[in-house]
């Protein structure tokens, strides 16, 4: 029997996770901060009991939880140079429920960071796009946070952000301070309010109007599958090359470790070989209905 | 190290290697007749071993007969593997009680027992491996069975008689144990008597032998032995062509011989509870209102259910003929990507234990028979080759 | 200031017309500035003019009678705007008002259809081209009719 085909993922570096004896036991956090985004989405600030900071690469994850209540994968949507852990949380059910709920003082169970980061550097000499819809956002930010910490070592930086309304945009009052600090945001809702000067439509329709050089662009995306995939079309139309493009792929999890079998995407599991992944990678498998 | 003939165990062999393990403080796990099947329980003595029985097994039958000699080991698996053992279906990871500190499975685990495995077939010793790979061998690794695989002493034995159902000789995983054991027996039953041949597979096997009433081992019982294994490799009761089985199953998701399993298939999950290479899990948190203590179980999950795979909106894989898909592309193909290996070690038990008697290796063999490289290839053009394009 | 001349030279829209064409066209458009809050055009009223903008922002709009008006669709600079002038009843579906302050030409659109009547050669031609930004801005509302970022469970499948 040949060996298997070697794979892109296997090729981008991984932060190294801190081991644990046990991966399913958690840490304990409280939760320091709590801000409501919109009306269903929450960013809790959390510092670790153990007073050790989670550092991780933009882009991974936490198995986030209570227990009695159960756990869900989370993005990190902090700053990786700040000792306190942020998690911006929606509420889609009975766990994520519960997490939104949670007041300042409480405490939660964080197991992590796991997962691949998305690896902005390797866009360094060029120009970055960053395509983020609904809460797509949240995994998005630290990528922001860094790119604003090296500015200098990038070209143009653009966020095109789609949300269903100007209310469900995240991290409002942060997207004036990140225009004033050289980040081109462009912003674009499903359908807007009365009074609302933006723009009115999809987020694809944003990149070919993205102000960067498409040969020499890295795009990072993520929100839902199908916006996605349109998005990316859009991108390779306009000149991006399909390895450059980097999607955070989402699927239920109830270890985050690679042992429960339930995020599997073929051969690949989402939370140790992405949840970032280039798209090359992915294409063959989104055709595929019901993988 | 490579595991070599040292000798030959008559019963009364066998039986003071039972006590020896006892006494050693292990405890001895072996088949023994319960409700009708093969099924692993606590063996004291040799006498709780199945003697003089034998097992017919095909598509959704199973069934035990009374052989005409006093074989010990007469039979082949049943529809437990040592997953029910070593990766148990209900697993304690944590438990808090209110005022307290919380504990990884404070009471501790109940059943930190040294575990000798005591009859244990070639298929599953691939199984045991498989596993080993999975749960130990990985950035992140599950510590209650690795614990569990720490303490734990292989006592391997051939097969005579392959049922309908075994395939291991297709997957490279029988029906001879080659190595993963401390001991191997091949037991032998003709007119010199009832006796085992033994190999060694371990130092630990080997330190266990040299505290046995072991007999030499002479020619007739080499080959004796040889011919056992000669006699169940020629029996086999089905075969699985796995010659670019990766490929092929990666290049037909859209087969229509999917939908055709799909009209069959009842997703029991049958399957996955008998596979042994199965480790699909679900974690489960449980509350108890009298003293507000709360728990967080890991427990067996499928594949098979609808909501296995799913995002907020729905499931990713509504379908039966998605499911089947998926465990079959898994075990057969996506397994060699993640760990080097097959899924699968032609144990037959989600043959024999499918209600619905449907056969991996039939719908394989089906799939291969009418690919999408194949129709290609033998030229037929426009619609016929697009239908089984994705 | 560019001439409408040099802008239907430039546009992507009349990519592909002959000079003659654009000469033809170029009869029947005029330039049209509009402040910020005016509207273009409003829900009802005898659709007549094919717009192309040139700078600016146009929010398409409807009106809900809870919660006033709802933007739909907003129209960038050099996207084009409107095309109920090319189909009967001729009249406008939705209210057109400029967000920031806008410089737009304006086609009138008894005279477009008028040349197209005349010279169905580039009846067709236009025709193609309003097909393209239609087919475009359906593709785009259907994928937001799917409210990806909406209410879980809510997505239909």
């Amino acid at each position: 029997m040949e060996s298997p085909v070697p794979r892109l993922v296997d090729q981008m570096p991984r932060p190294a996770s801190t081991p644990a004896l046990d991966p399913m036991t958690p840490r304990q956090a409280r939760v320091v901060d709590r801000r409501q985004e919109t009306t269903d989405t929450v960013t809790l600030s959390l510092d670790p009991l153990d007073g050790l900071p989670l550092t991780f690469a933009p882009g991974q994850f936490t198995m986030l939880g209570l227990l009695g209540v159960g756990e869900v994968p989370i993005s990190i949507s902090g700053d990786p140079a700040d000792p306190l852990l942020l998690q911006t949380i929606r509420d889609v059910g009975g766990v994520t429920h519960a997490l939104t709920e949670a007041q300042v003082g409480d405490l939660l169970d964080v197991r992590g960071p796991y997962g691949t980061g998305w690896n902005v550097q390797d866009g360094r000499g060029g120009d970055v796009v960053l395509v983020a819809g609904g809460i797509g956002l949240a995994p998005l930010r630290p990528v922001v946070l860094r790119l604003l910490a090296d500015r200098n070592d990038y070209g143009n930086v653009v966020v095109l952000y789609g949300a269903r309304s100007p209310d469900d945009q995240l991290y409002r009052d942060e997207l004036a301070l990140w225009r004033s600090r050289g980040i081109d945001v462009q912003t674009i809702v499903d359908h807007g309010r009365s009074g609302w000067p933006g723009r009115v439509g999809l987020v694809t329709t944003l990149v070919p109007r993205a102000d960067v050089d498409p040969s020499r662009t890295l795009a990072l995306v993520c929100g839902p599958e199908v916006m996605m995939r349109y998005v990316t079309r859009s991108m390779i139309d306009f000149g991006v090359a399909p390895e450059r493009i980097r999607w955070s792929m989402e699927r239920s999890m109830k270890c985050g470790v690679g042992l429960c079998g339930h995020c599997q995407l073929r051969e690949f599991f989402v939370c140790v070989d992405g949840p970032v992944f280039d798209y090359p990678t992915l294409s063959p498998l989104l055709a595929i209905r019901e993988m | 190290m490579a595991s070599a003939v040292v000798g030959v165990l008559d019963v009364g062999g066998l039986v003071a290697l039972l006590d020896l393990l006892r006494g050693d403080g292990w405890t001895v796990i072996g088949p023994t007749v319960q409700d009708g099947v093969i099924a692993q329980a606590e063996i004291q003595s040799l006498d709780e071993l199945p003697r003089g029985v034998g097992d017919e097994q095909d598509g959704a039958h199973y069934r035990l007969r009374d052989r005409d000699d006093a074989a010990l080991f007469g039979y082949v698996v049943g529809p437990q593997s040592w997953k029910s053992v070593l990766f148990p279906a209900h697993e304690l990871l944590r438990r808090v009680r209110p005022g307290t500190e919380p504990s990884p499975d404070a009471e501790g685990d109940p059943e930190r027992r040294r575990l000798a495995l005591f009859g244990v077939r070639s298929c599953d010793l691939h199984a045991i491996a498989v596993h080993d790979r999975v749960l130990t061998d990985r950035a992140h690794v599950d510590p209650h069975y690795s614990a569990r695989r720490e303490q734990t002493l292989i006592v391997a034995v051939s097969c005579s008689e392959p049922a309908g159902t075994c395939f291991c000789s297709s997957m490279g995983t029988g029906p001879d144990p080659e190595e993963g054991f401390d001991l191997a027996l091949t037991e032998l039953l003709d007119d010199r008597g009832q006796r085992f041949v033994v190999r060694t597979g371990t130092a630990r096997g080997t330190a266990l032998w040299e505290r046995l009433p072991g007999l030499p081992a002479n020619e007739t019982d080499l080959a004796g032995a040889a011919v056992v294994v000669d006699t169940a490799v020629s029996r086999m009761g089905r075969q699985l062509d796995t010659e670019g089985i990766r490929e092929l199953l990666y290049a037909n998701p859209d087969h229509p011989q999917w939908e055709d399993v799909a009209s069959r298939c009842l997703a029991c999950s049958n399957c996955t509870l008998v596979c042994p290479t199965c480790f699909c899990t679900s974690v489960e948190d449980r509350t108890d209102l009298a003293d507000g203590s709360s728990e967080r179980w890991r427990v067996w999950d499928s594949c098979f259910t609808s909501e296995f795979s799913h995002l907020h909106g729905g499931s990713v894989r509504p379908t039966t003929r998605a499911r089947y898909r998926q465990w079959a592309t898994h075990k057969l193909a996506s397994w060699w990507d993640q760990f080097g290996s097959s899924g699968c070690v032609g144990c037959g038990r989600c043959i024999a234990w499918c209600p619905a008697t449907i056969d991996i290796t039939a719908e394989v063999a089906a799939i291969r028979a009418t690919s999408a490289p194949s129709l290609v290839a033998s030229g037929t053009p426009g619609e016929g080759s697009d239908a089984y394009h994705r | 200031m560019r001439t409408i001349d040099e802008l239907l030279h430039e546009h992507p829209f009349f990519v592909g017309l002959d000079d003659d064409a654009l000469t033809l066209i170029s009869g029947c458009a005029t330039n049209h500035h509009f402040r910020a809050g005016e509207y273009l055009f409003r829900e009802g009223d005898p659709a007549d003019t094919f717009f192309v903008v040139r700078h600016g922002l146009v929010a398409i709009e409807t009106h809900n009678p809870v919660g006033g008006p709802i933007t739909i669709d907003t129209v960038d600079d050099s996207e084009v705007l409107g095309w109920s002038w090319l189909i009967p009843p001729y009249r406008w579906q939705f209210d057109a008002r400029a967000v920031e302050a806008t410089r737009a030409v304006g086609f009138d659109g008894a005279c477009l259809r008028g040349k197209c009547d005349a010279d169905p050669e580039l009846g067709y031609a236009l025709m193609q081209r309003v097909a393209q930004v239609m087919f475009a801005r359906l593709q785009a509302a259907r994928v937001r009719l799917l409210d990806l970022y909406g209410v879980p469970g809510a997505t239909p499948r």
